[in-house]
């Protein structure tokens, strides 16, 4: 199962010509507004039609400019997931879940499952005006799920929450994916929903595709922490609980040591994914002594990034994982860090949140 | 009497009703259709389309109503035709008085279908699209449901419209009792006649009950058109 995608497309003020491939999982597509990221979505699902190019979807031909294939949008088998929920207005939460099943003549199926998946099971006979902001971003969720598709497009599906329901959400994505095995295409430029769900990234910039691959790489990349934005960037690390919480504090362990942060609702032995942003990382050429913070990882270089500003992102191997630091450039110097110098890594425990703690969830499935 | 109006004042009415019913239902499809046409439609003609159904509305009754003669009458190229094939006569029938009144009526009722359409989000189709509707049945489930107050007030104008047509109606049909006097008609032979004011009167009243009536509940379903579509 995947989504082969190879196609150009005259937009207003560029080109956008995008190539990559969508293996199973969760593909994030991740760029700044505006860099074609939902045209592409769009293009996939019908919307817009290229210019030229092909997009395959599990051997299903859905676009093929050469050959003039060009499947009509009810026929593509996608369930798409809009910024703006875009629930009918005229029908009940339960018929817009079965919407899909109704013009399909399938008949009627109860929204049973995927209702409880979404937690949306009460509010079945609501009028959709009357659910909030989250509740009809999970019906029109449950809505795409229900038409049976081959894949799942979201297209910013949180942009339009605010900071408490986006949280909301994000557990319910996760569950999503776990349960039903689906496959998704999740555009979005927020680095938090990137962390959390992508299995793969697909980097878009000025209607190109720069950078492809395992959120573990991609993300430690130094050359893409421009586009991440620096504040954002960050690692992404596979753990597992290894003690249960003491002192509000759980252990975990990652390729390289034992990591101390805030308590995980999680069992032991539990897979997670923490990410670790690139400015709460302070680097050590000697082990540090007497020190507040509780992580403390041996680490070696494996590459320096100058850029315009102060700072330098540094890019590190913590066991098998790789962590981003970013540093002043005055102190790289005095550090004299560059490829190949041992060091320590450094980070306080409180400062990773629990919204950057995903459960359940590891990279590169 | 009956209900208070005489023989020949109660003919008016029922025949102005008949009139009016079908004049509005047999337009409802060419005016959904036209409505549709207008309101998305991305063809050459589309302006000229939109100043033939506006037409009736500036044009004044009486040409309408000459035009009409011009080319449904018996001698016109239409009625001519409409006669030798399908054994239909326009000309001074009732049936007449139904095209004329419907004519008339035809840009009240596809302003109000047009203002029903353009308020559908056309993101709402496109939702119902990639949940494997095609054209037909996005139309059918979400476009038709959305504008089905709109088109009903649309209908509910023209249909009070069509009860007032009076310049192009006595124009192409004349005055006939029993076949093409409406109420209006009717109303302006009474007031030809010495002592027929009182007749007039009556159904004067019955004329602006029917036009407040047909308003009011045309309001009522345009409201309903914008909660229906906000969802509320």
């Amino acid at each position: 199962m995947s989504l082969s995608v190879d196609i150009s497309c005259a937009l207003g003020g560029f080109t956008l010509h995008a190539a990559f491939e969508a293996p199973d999982g969760v593909t994030v597509l991740f760029g700044r507004s505006g860099s074609g990221k939902t045209s592409v979505v769009k293009a996939i699902a019908g919307l817009l039609a290229p210019d030229e190019g092909r997009i395959v979807l599990n051997e299903r031909v859905l676009f093929d400019g050469a050959n003039k294939v060009k499947l009509p949008v009810h026929r593509r088998r996608l369930g798409y997931v809009f910024q703006d929920s875009r629930l009918f207005p005229h029908l009940t939460v339960r018929d817009n879940l079965c919407y899909a099943a109704r013009v399909s003549g399938r008949g009627s199926p109860s929204p049973g499952h995927v209702g409880e998946l979404l937690g949306i099971s009460h509010l079945l006979d609501r009028r959709t005006h009357a659910l909030s902001g989250g509740e009809a971003q999970r019906v029109a969720i449950g809505r795409a799920l229900l038409s049976e598709p081959d894949m799942l497009l979201m297209d910013e599906p949180l942009a339009s929450l605010d900071g408490p329901r986006k949280a909301e959400i994000l557990p319910y994505l996760e569950t999503l994916r776990r349960e039903t095995g689906i496959s998704i295409l999740y555009v979005t430029h927020n680095m938090a929903e990137v962390a959390r769900l992508a299995t793969h990234i697909v980097l878009i910039d000025d209607g190109l595709v720069i950078r492809s691959g395992a959120p573990d790489e991609v993300l430690t990349d130094p050359e893409v922490v421009r586009l991440l934005g620096i504040r954002d960037a960050g690692a992404v690390l596979s753990a597992r609980v290894a003690a249960p919480p003491e002192d509000g504090l759980s252990t975990l362990s990652i390729s390289g040591g034992r990591l101390f942060l805030p308590a995980v609702d999680a069992p032991v032995g539990a897979a997670l994914r923490v990410r670790i942003l690139a400015q709460d990382v302070i680097l050590s050429r000697a082990r540090p002594e007497g020190l507040s913070a509780l992580n403390i990882l041996p680490v070696r270089v494996l590459a320096v990034r100058r850029g315009e500003g102060p700072g330098v992102i540094v890019q590190l191997l913590a066991g098998d994982d790789r962590l981003l630091a970013r540093i002043t450039r005055r102190s790289a110097d005095a550090l004299g860090i560059a490829a190949g110098t041992e060091c320590y890594a450094v980070m306080k425990s409180v400062a990773v949140s629990q919204t950057d703690i995903a459960v359940g969830l590891q990279s590169g499935i | 009497m009956i209900g208070g109006l005489g023989p020949e004042e109660w003919q008016a009415v029922a025949l102005s009703l008949k009139v009016s019913f079908w004049a509005t239902v047999l337009s409802l499809p060419f005016g959904l259709a036209c409505a549709m046409a207008l309101a998305r439609g991305r063809f050459m003609g589309r302006d000229v389309l939109n100043w033939l159904v506006h037409l009736p509305l500036i044009l004044p009754p009486v040409v309408t109503g000459y035009l009409l003669l011009l080319s449904f009458g018996r001698r016109g190229p239409v009625g001519e035709f409409l006669e030798n094939i399908f054994g239909i006569t326009l000309a001074f029938q009732w049936t007449g008085a139904a095209l004329a009144a419907s004519i008339m009526a035809f840009p009240l009722m596809v302003r109000a279908m047009r203002l029903a359409i353009e308020a559908v989000d056309p993101k709402l189709e496109e939702a119902a699209a990639t949940l494997g509707a095609n054209r037909i049945a996005v139309f059918r489930t979400v476009t038709l449901p959305l504008i089905l107050p709109g088109i009903i007030a649309g209908a509910v104008l023209a249909f009070a419209k069509a009860m007032g047509e009076f310049g192009a109606t006595i124009t192409f049909v004349s005055n006939i009792p029993g076949e093409t006097r409406t109420v209006p008609s009717a109303i302006y032979a009474f007031l030809q006649v010495p002592g027929g004011e009182t007749a007039a009167l009556r159904l004067v009243g019955v004329a602006v009950g029917i036009a407040i009536g047909a308003l009011i509940l045309s309001e009522w379903l345009s409201r309903r058109v914008a909660r229906r579509i906000s969802g509320t």
